[in-house]
């Protein structure tokens, strides 16, 4: 019974968490309701991808109003797996958020925290269980206001400032999203997803669907960081709190690209005319682009929490690379990647901010043999960074491999020798870490010496372990997304 | 003649470039956000003016009426207008709490106090 219900309980849930946190004005209440809601969230979507990988792709219709007309929650692979992504990432960065925010927020705007956390992690959900075009453009809204607010509660007063900026360019983003679907409704009379992927089939005329396409790659572009369009990340996720940067790093970014998926795969797919290929040599471009300049942007930071959002955009990088080769090893190198990545990053910036709440700071010159005095974080950090380069055995090789694959698919050795030439910047600015923190003499005073709490080194090790874990366990991140770009593909064939 | 008959559009492109050169030529905050919100704007035009029909009724079934105004247009922009109008009192509310911040909400004045604040660490 409930089993037919878990698409609208799974955005539900957390959605009802978010006031009922505010009405209570508990803190210690409010971040059990939030653990509990992103728990039960990650119950539910297991549940969910395990029973779309049962019995294919779920479609729920919201209020018994069949699909088009009524709201269509459909979930397939690719959403599923999208869904377990974000709710893994919440699920393990609220045990950890009770520490950290109890001492980078002021005593009263604790619960005001976890209720804004609740509303993002719901607009996320959102996004990923929704099969109409509009409900997910107030799904990206809710999460992105949300997103906002979190940052600008950053300790120091350039979270303001990068809080507005990423304010003005992420609804800039939106909007250019929804022009995109309007130009789509006028084309179809339909917002479903599916219905219209199968109206756009009968479309004359290309030109409205190229500017349709461009507003929305633009739109998007901007909310998951493409590559030049990602001056508002290295600010916002360097001043933001470090849980709130830990949970966005690994979620916002990756749900943005699966809606960029989602529209060139499934809705431009179909369209008798060759948009995708145009779609796929610009995001080719951009990608490269982003890998290359931003790794080398990434290795010059003094700040280590600067460093690795850089590493963000170059891995965003990698991302739509994957997509833009087109073969299936290179759509599942980047599906793989979206939740390999996730991860990665999540164990990353937990532990930087187990190193901001003790060294006061994640400058790299303030970490100076930090190894001596936290060695559990350090060596977290180490793992987890040999995940972000790809070695052998880590998650992060995973992609590494299929991305290779892909590039020699296409016969471009070029393209083969970039990533691991790329990946190479990637060892370097992850040696600086290992360099400062291990082999450097540690500073004379430290505010506060000492190893991180539990609290907050338990969940980022689960995180780590993660990294270490998908590298050998591959049936989730390389056969569910195999499964995901076989129903890619299909649509495209059709 | 294509003017007279897409006028709705001239209007749209019209709104939706000024707001963007607003947001991008002005400094100010607030003239930002204000930008933000003409660039809006436009998209409810873009929206509501196909679904109007000329001649078309409202959308109730009778049999002395043939053609019908689409209504669902007006509903999603009903929510564009609620998301706006969250967006603007979010980015007013920051704005009022950089002007605590930094004694300002001009853009340049607020870089410069962060060159000066790097420069003195």
């Amino acid at each position: 019974m409930i089993a037919d219900h878990l698409p609208i309980l799974q955005v539900v849930v957390p959605l009802l968490a978010g006031p009922a946190i505010v009405l209570l004005r508990h803190r210690q209440i409010a971040w059990g309701i939030a653990t509990l809601a992103s728990w039960a969230a990650l119950a539910i979507s297991i549940g969910i991808a395990l029973q779309v990988a049962d019995s294919g792709t779920i479609s729920y219709a919201i209020g018994n109003w069949p699909p088009p007309w009524g709201i269509e929650y459909r979930i397939d692979a690719l959403g599923a797996f999208v869904l377990v992504l974000v709710s893994l990432v919440g699920a393990v960065a609220m045990p950890y958020a009770r520490t950290s925010i109890a001492a980078e927020l002021p005593l009263e705007q604790e619960y005001l925290f976890y209720a804004l956390y609740c509303l993002c992690f719901t607009g996320l959900l959102g996004m990923a269980a929704t099969g109409d075009a509009f409900n997910l453009f107030v799904f990206m809204e809710i999460s992105s206001l949300a997103t906002y607010v979190l940052i600008a509660l950053g300790r120091r007063r350039q979270a303001l400032a990068s809080a507005f900026q990423y304010l003005l360019m992420g609804t800039i983003g939106a909007t250019f999203y929804v022009i995109g679907v309007g130009l789509l409704y006028l084309m179809t009379g339909t917002l479903n997803l599916a219905d219209m992927a199968a109206r756009l089939g009968q479309v004359a005329d290309p030109r409205p669907l190229v500017a349709a396409l461009s507003f929305i790659t633009v739109g998007v572009g901007l909310k998951l960081a493409m590559f030049p369009l990602h001056q508002w990340l290295p600010n916002a996720y360097t001043y933001a709190p470090s849980v709130v940067t830990a949970f966005v790093a690994a979620t916002a970014t990756k749900v943005a690209i699966y809606v960029l998926i989602r529209f060139s795969y499934s809705i431009f797919g179909p369209t008798p005319f060759p948009l995708l290929v145009h779609f796929n040599d610009l995001l080719l471009v951009v990608s490269i682009l982003a890998i290359v300049s931003m790794s080398l942007v990434a290795l010059f930071q003094e700040d280590f929490k600067r460093m690795l959002a850089y590493s963000s955009v170059a891995q965003v990088g990698y991302i739509l690379l994957g997509v833009s080769l087109a073969n299936t090893s290179g759509l599942t190198a980047a599906v793989s990647h979206l939740f390999n990545h996730g991860i990665t990053k999540g164990a990353l910036f937990l532990l930087v901010g187990a190193l901001a709440l003790r060294a006061g700071s994640t400058r790299l010159a303030d970490l100076s043999g930090i190894a001596a005095r936290m060695p559990v974080t350090s060596f977290g950090i180490v793992l987890a960074g040999l995940s972000l380069i790809g070695v052998p055995g880590t998650a992060g090789f995973i992609t590494k491999w299929y991305l290779v694959r892909a590039a020699l698919e296409r016969g471009s050795w070029g393209l083969a020798a970039l990533i691991v030439a790329t990946s190479l910047i990637a060892v370097a600015y992850v040696w600086r870490f290992v360099e400062v923190a291990y082999l450097r003499a540690p500073a004379p005073d430290l505010p506060r010496p000492g190893e991180a709490p539990l609290s907050m080194l338990v969940p980022a090790w689960l995180l780590v372990a993660a990294c270490i874990w998908f590298g050998f366990e591959t049936s989730f991140n390389v056969g569910y997304a195999a499964q995901a770009v076989q129903q890619l593909m299909a649509q495209v064939a059709r | 003649m294509k003017l007279a008959t897409h006028y709705a559009y001239a209007v749209t492109i019209f709104l939706m470039v000024a707001g963007m050169f607003i947001i991008i030529a002005r400094g100010n905050l607030i003239k930002k956000l204000i930008g933000l919100g003409i660039f809006q704007t436009s998209v409810y035009l873009l929206y509501v003016a196909p679904g109007k029909l000329i001649g078309g009724t409202a959308p109730i079934i009778d049999p002395a009426f043939e053609v019908y105004s689409n209504p669902l247009p007006h509903v999603l922009i009903l929510t564009a207008i609620v998301v706006g109008v969250a967006t603007l009192a979010l980015g007013l509310a920051i704005a009022v709490r950089i002007r605590e911040a930094y004694g300002t909400i001009e853009e340049d004045e607020i870089l410069a106090a962060e060159l000066a604040a790097v420069r003195e660490s």
